[in-house]
């Protein structure tokens, strides 16, 4: 494989490649400095929005299309192709919302960048929004981020203070507001429709599409949806150029992505790193390797909960981006890249991801309401090596039904999971009813 | 059917009229100016965070009629939002709920053990509220600080990068009146590597 | 305008060409392709949470909810392939792994839609093992019972009570597999629509209350029928077995009721077998007592030969019956037959006293003036109406009373002069469609014709009556009304009818159901009661002949738009109850009167014969728009309006006297029938 080559190729070369400290866009990821707006300007934000505002608009979105910026909240889909499909100059209300409601688990970068870098959030809300004619900008943060919150409220106050938002935003010709609204507690509010539901006032049950939140959004106005980090790369992104950003990560897969490692490693951290780092190198360098050493390591789940897992031999050669990811059966999705070492019950991580799923299903449609909850309890059955090999088929066959037969997206975030694990242990599942059966008898 | 406080369908009553208090009246006119005109059941969920603050962090019937009629909303869509969301309690609630993270990346570092801890430590089973009423335990699901597991919130406050010892800490300070170190319980500023 | 040009698609490879509003599954059903469906209801908004409707469209990675997915140019649809089936078969099954086996002991079997396209979807076992979830039933009241277990979560039945009924009290509280249909509180539901949310609960989740378990489907006789509890004409189907009728349900019909009827005509049937009218009875030493049609029909026979009689018709009565009062009491003079005992005011055509504006077309007024009057009560579906033109922005003003309806009035006084207040005058300048609804009752004490004439003139005014439309409209709640003032059943006054009658030298009424029997005006008559349920007018009379019901006779009822339509009969009369008109072709015999028609048929031929536009069903009698008064001085005189209906539950005879009706009274409008013994 390709990917494969192009690894070991760098490996003998020695060449290991760390992202170079001037190039993280998030230079207080880990909140060791101010996290204001004194900070901020420090960092070199808002150093000059006033001269991007004075930008076309067009041109802005081009710029951000250039840079291959791909959506940081799970789908990677092209940011700047994203703003482009605002309708422009409706006479309508535009609105920009940020996707705070950071749930997936696995992922906890956004929440670093709001509480220990929320001006590098707040100016790009302003850039992002003056790109899509949206003058008004709510930021949805999950409810249970109540410190992030206030950190969030204190910069934003900071920034009207100081003109840098609201009436002619930084000295520039653009009014802009913008608001936070918190969210309580439901997984289902990161799916950028059910997130309007609820921002509206209404139950987090996501919308039927068409139509697009880009024609119909937020109170029927076109509105563009876009997670923290995305938004909050783009004033760097503007500020540097695309190429700078272009150059970091491979084509199509640009720029530098935080990711955050949990699981069975020996430090645990987020970290901001260039885009197609390989996993290993990304685990041993940062996180000082896997609990119990490399070889221990059972599998990884590698872009938040609903990413299939990896078996160890892929996560000797995978890089972590978009397509490299894909082409294994998995995703980067919000890069939460979770780590199960060999002294856990692998079908037990994945049976908890199943409680999780059947918890958060919003109930509306009759898949994933019906199934999340029939999934979950023959997991509890997997993970007790109560399931027949028969049975474990049965299993899979109830995630096909689910996949792609759902309004959103949360009923095969829901299979996903499953199928990697009966996709990577399905021998491993049978032997363990065996061993049962033959206690048993 | 979900015995969590914060997931049940049904509400109780304190067969008293919830009526706002100064400050909070001053808050909504504040929250409703966010959103547009015509769209003030956009602020019912503030208005359901800001009633359970004043209600001893729980929503009672009379809540749900109070924010109905100060937003000019049905009941019952002021009660499918109450339901709904995880965070806003239907019934009365210790001093202090302590939510314990269950998901996978906490369980893979220990969540259970820190479980066992609390529920041995406040003497309370999930979902159960201590019989001094200072401690209301509940499983939740992952609460995005994944990088710091495991850990747990209390009320408002993140405890992270958790052990039983430390948690024990945690609760006997609670207990005895003492503050709390928010954050990382290891002397980590955030989620860096250390 | 919405553009509503033609585009090709191709449905299972068939190629046609539809209008491009439509959705995939509408266009699949155009080519004749049947999509399974439990959410996706035509008169509700779209759901899309079924997911059984999914099709394969050409190009699309994953199937598609047919319900909620727009036709696009050159879109080729599948609906068959094994993808689709699949895919259904999966979501068939999700919807029973959790649904009670109960069919047996279910209401709705037989006429369940989960049954039925479990039969072409379903597995032939189940693969799930787990235990099923099981669901609190929820109080909504004496109408609706609920089994939640059977619940599919489809929320027909909460996007009904917001949209249509507009009674925001159902709702889906919690979320995934904990998620439950309730009501708030588990109140009873307010609204006197409620009970269409059984026929639209696909599965047997919510039943009637009153029907439970009394019949299968297959057992009952079907007979098309009318609603004659108010004046709309809704079009029901009264489901019998035997001489019992066990569940009134509607029909479609686009121009009236839609597929909604009142609670009171689906639910009062209880009460069409209490308190009955089965035998003659004729008093006897201050007490009526049981008698027969030999002995009844000789006194009065006698009793005719010498007095002078008057004729009240009542608010139940079909045309025919009217009709032949009418024949016979032209043997005894003129102006002896009145149907306007509440004094209506009419003028002198049909538009002067009925709803002019078609029915299905409220929805499209941008300004709504009501006028004495509580459509909600008096006429539930035309309360619908007017929500729906509300929903659709209209502004909705109100003069009279200060009443609470299920959308948002601006109240204006009491005073009809309030028409001419300024701020109203600035709202119907600009309203490009603007539509009065007066009570009929709001008029009833007019003294002279110059309020109506004044009317007339304002409605010119501001173009409510034009060369093509005529939105004036008079809303009178009674079913027999408009049939009966258009065969003539009513004296020459305008104003005050009924009073000016009393004045008059007659010395014997003859009640056709009307309870006005009863009032103290005739207490030095003989009475007479023509009817089928015992209350005070029969109880007050001398002489009491029983009579049919609607259901047990055909009949012709013109609604309140002036649409003549059929109730038919479902099964005989009860006790030794006789048409009205065959008792006074005996009595026209006895007395050497004329009376040709010697069958029903001949009786209807003759009322065509003279009333031909009665006979063009279901066709708005068209007459031209009023006269054109230009009058000078538009003078709105003070009216008192006398309230009709005060309790929709109870608003006549037989509603009177059913117990569900009772309930509802008691659980809806939470009053106690009876008041507590100390």
């Amino acid at each position: 494989m390709v990917n494969q080559i192009k690894l070991v190729l760098r490996k003998e070369e020695g060449v290991q490649r760390m992202l170079n400290t001037k190039d993280k866009i998030f230079q207080n990821l880990h909140g060791f400095e101010e996290p204001f707006l004194e900070g901020a300007l420090k960092r070199g934000s808002w150093s000059n929005t006033n001269e991007i505002l004075s930008k076309n608009q067009n041109d802005v979105i081009e710029m951000v299309k250039s840079s291959q910026l791909r959506g940081r909240g799970g789908a990677g889909f092209s940011t700047g192709l994203k703003w482009s499909f605002m309708p422009k100059d409706t006479g309508k209300q535009h609105y920009l919302v940020v996707n705070a409601d950071e749930s997936e688990p696995g992922t906890c970068k956004d929440r670093e960048i709001i509480r220990n870098d929320p001006h590098t959030l707040i100016e790009g809300c302003l850039i992002a929004s003056y790109a899509i004619q949206a003058t008004k900008c709510y930021i949805y943060i999950r409810g249970e981020y109540h410190f992030e919150y206030i950190q969030l409220e204190k910069a934003i106050a900071e920034a009207y203070e100081k003109g840098l938002i609201g009436k002619k935003a930084c000295g520039s010709n653009f009014d802009f507001d913008l608001y936070v609204h918190r969210g309580a507690g439901a997984y289902i509010c990161g799916e950028e429709t059910a997130l309007l539901e609820s921002l509206e006032g209404k139950k987090g049950q996501p919308r039927l599409k068409p139509p697009f939140p880009a024609g119909v959004g937020l109170y029927g106005m076109p509105t563009t949806i876009n997670n923290v980090e995305s938004i909050a790369v783009v004033p760097t992104i503007l500020r540097r150029g695309s190429d700078w950003f272009k150059k970091i990560g491979t084509e199509n897969n640009t720029g530098t992505k935080v990711f955050c490692i949990s699981g069975n490693v020996n430090k645990p951290c987020t970290i901001e790193e260039e885009m197609g780092i390989p996993l290993q190198e990304l685990i041993e360098k940062h996180c000082d390797g896997v609990d119990g050493g490399w070889d221990n390591l059972k599998a990884i789940i590698p872009g938040g909960s609903s990413t299939p897992m990896l078996p160890k031999n892929v996560c000797e050669t995978v890089r972590m981006n978009f397509d490299d990811l894909k082409a294994y059966g998995s995703g980067l999705g919000t890069a939460g890249v979770i780590v199960v070492n060999k002294n856990n019950d692998i079908s037990e991580v994945i049976e908890r991801f199943s409680h999780f799923y059947k918890h958060e299903s919003c109930g509306q449609c009759t898949p994933c309401r019906e199934g999340t909850g029939w999934m979950y309890r023959m997991m509890q059955k997997l993970v007790r090596g109560e399931i027949s090999p028969e049975q474990i088929e049965l299993l899979e066959n109830v995630t096909k039904q689910i996949e792609g037969h759902t309004i959103c997206a949360l009923g095969d975030a829901a299979a996903w999971p499953i199928q990697g694990l009966i996709k990577n242990f399905k021998s491993e599942l049978i032997e363990k009813y065996n061993k049962r059966n033959l206690k048993a008898s | 059917m979900s015995n969590h406080p914060g997931l049940s369908n049904t509400f109780s009553s304190t067969g008293e009229k919830f009526v706002w208090s100064k400050d909070s009246l001053n808050s909504i006119k504040m929250i409703i100016s966010r959103y547009p005109k015509d769209r003030h059941q956009s602020a019912v969920m503030p208005l359901l965070y800001l009633a359970q603050e004043q209600n001893n962090n729980w929503i009672s019937i009379e809540c749900i009629e109070t924010i109905a009629e100060t937003l000019n909303m049905p009941k019952i869509r002021v009660t499918e939002v109450a339901s709904f969301y995880s965070m806003y309690n239907t019934r009365p609630v210790g001093k202090n709920l302590v939510q314990v993270c269950r998901t996978s990346p906490c369980w893979l570092r220990g969540s259970n053990k820190i479980t066992n801890t609390i529920c041995k430590e406040t003497k309370c089973q999930i979902n159960e509220t201590s019989g001094d009423n200072l401690f209301t335990v509940v499983e939740v699901e992952c609460l995005g600080a994944c990088s710091n597991g495991p850990m747990i919130q209390i009320n408002n406050d993140f405890f992270e990068d958790l052990d039983e010892e430390n948690t024990k800490i945690i609760i006997d300070n609670i207990k005895n009146g003492k503050p709390n170190k928010i954050g990382s319980q290891k002397g980590r500023r955030s989620s860096e590597n250390a | 305008m919405t553009d509503t040009s033609l585009i090709k698609i191709k449905i299972n490879n068939k190629e046609l060409e539809v209008d491009k509003n439509l959705t995939v599954m509408q266009a699949c059903e155009i080519a004749g392709e049947e999509i399974p469906r439990f959410c996706y209801h035509d008169k509700l908004s779209i759901a899309g949470n079924c997911r059984m409707c999914l099709v394969e469209i050409e190009k699309a990675p994953k199937l598609v909810s047919s319900c909620t997915m727009p036709l696009m140019e050159g879109m080729s649809v599948i609906t068959n392939s094994e993808k689709v089936n699949a895919g259904r078969k999966g979501v068939m099954e999700f919807l029973l792994i959790n649904h009670p086996l109960d069919c047996p002991i279910c209401d709705q079997g037989g006429e369940c839609d989960l049954q039925d396209q479990a039969m072409y979807y379903g597995f032939d076992k189940s693969r799930y093992s787990e235990n099923k979830r099981a669901v609190d039933n929820k109080n909504m009241g004496p109408l609706v019972n609920t089994i939640m277990t059977r619940c599919i979560h489809c929320t027909r039945c909460v996007r009904f009570a917001t949209e249509v009924a507009g009674v925001p009290e159902l709702g889906m509280l919690g979320r995934g597999e904990n998620a439950e249909i309730t009501t708030y509180l588990e109140n009873s539901i307010t609204s006197e629509l409620s009970g269409n949310v059984i026929d639209l609960c696909p599965v047997g989740a919510l039943t009637s209350k009153p029907y439970q378990f009394k019949a299968r489907p297959w057992e009952l006789k079907r007979t098309d029928s009318i609603d004659i509890f108010d004046s709309v004409g809704s079009n029901i189907r009264i489901d019998s077995r035997a001489e019992e009728i066990l569940r009134v349900t509607p029909r479609t019909n686009e121009d009236i009721n839609e597929e909604w009827i009142s609670d009171k005509v689906r639910f009062n049937y209880d009460g069409y077998y209490q308190q009955r009218i089965d035998t003659p009875y004729i008093r006897k030493n201050q007490r009526l007592q049981i008698s027969n049609w030999d002995e009844t029909v000789k006194v009065l026979t006698n009793k005719l030969k010498a007095s002078q009689p008057l004729a009240l018709i009542g608010e139940l009565v079909d045309v025919e019956t009217g009709y032949a009062v009418k024949k016979f009491m032209q043997n005894f003079g003129e102006d002896n037959v009145e149907c306007r005992t509440d004094n209506q005011f009419i003028h002198n055509n049909l538009n002067s006293f009925r709803f002019n504006t078609p029915i299905n077309k409220i929805e499209d007024s941008d300004l709504i003036v009501l006028i004495g009057t509580n459509p909600k009560i008096e006429t539930p579906i035309i309360n619908h109406k007017i929500f729906k033109a509300y929903n659709n922005g209209a502004q909705i003003f109100n003069i009279g009373e200060n009443i609470s309806l299920n959308y948002e009035t601006k109240y204006l006084g009491t005073k009809l002069s309030e028409l001419e207040n300024e701020k109203f005058l600035k709202n119907i300048k600009k309203s490009k469609n603007p539509i009065i609804i007066i009570g009929s009752s709001y008029l009833n004490n007019l003294k002279n014709v110059h309020t109506y004439k004044s009317l007339i003139s304002f409605s010119h005014q501001f173009k409510l009556i034009t060369k093509d439309k005529n939105n004036l409209n008079f809303l009178n709640p009674f079913a027999s009304r408009i049939g009966q003032l258009l065969i003539g059943n009513t004296t020459k006054n305008h104003c005050e009818p009924f009073t000016k009658l009393l004045n008059q030298k007659f010395d014997t009424v003859l009640s056709f159901g009307s309870e006005k029997i009863a009032d103290s005006s005739f207490d030095s008559y003989y009475r007479v009661y023509f009817g089928h349920h015992g209350d005070e007018g029969a109880m007050k009379s001398d002489l009491v002949l029983p009579t049919p019901l609607f259901t047990e006779k055909n009949g012709i009822f013109v609604n309140i738009e002036g649409r003549p339509q059929e109730a038919r009969k479902c099964h005989n009369p009860i006790g030794s109850g006789k048409e009205e008109w065959v008792i006074l072709k005996k009595l026209s015999q006895n007395l050497s009167y004329d009376f040709e028609p010697n069958t029903f048929d001949e009786l209807r031929e003759e009322l065509f014969k003279k009333h031909p536009k009665l006979f063009e069903f279901q066709e708005i009698i068209h007459e031209d728009s009023s006269e054109p008064f230009v009058v000078e001085d538009i003078l709105f005189e003070d009216c008192k309006p006398l309230k009709l209906i005060e309790n929709f539950y109870m608003s006549d005879i037989i509603s009177k006297n059913s117990v569900t009706m009772a309930k509802c009274v008691e659980e809806i409008l939470d009053k106690p029938l009876m008041e507590k013994s100390a």
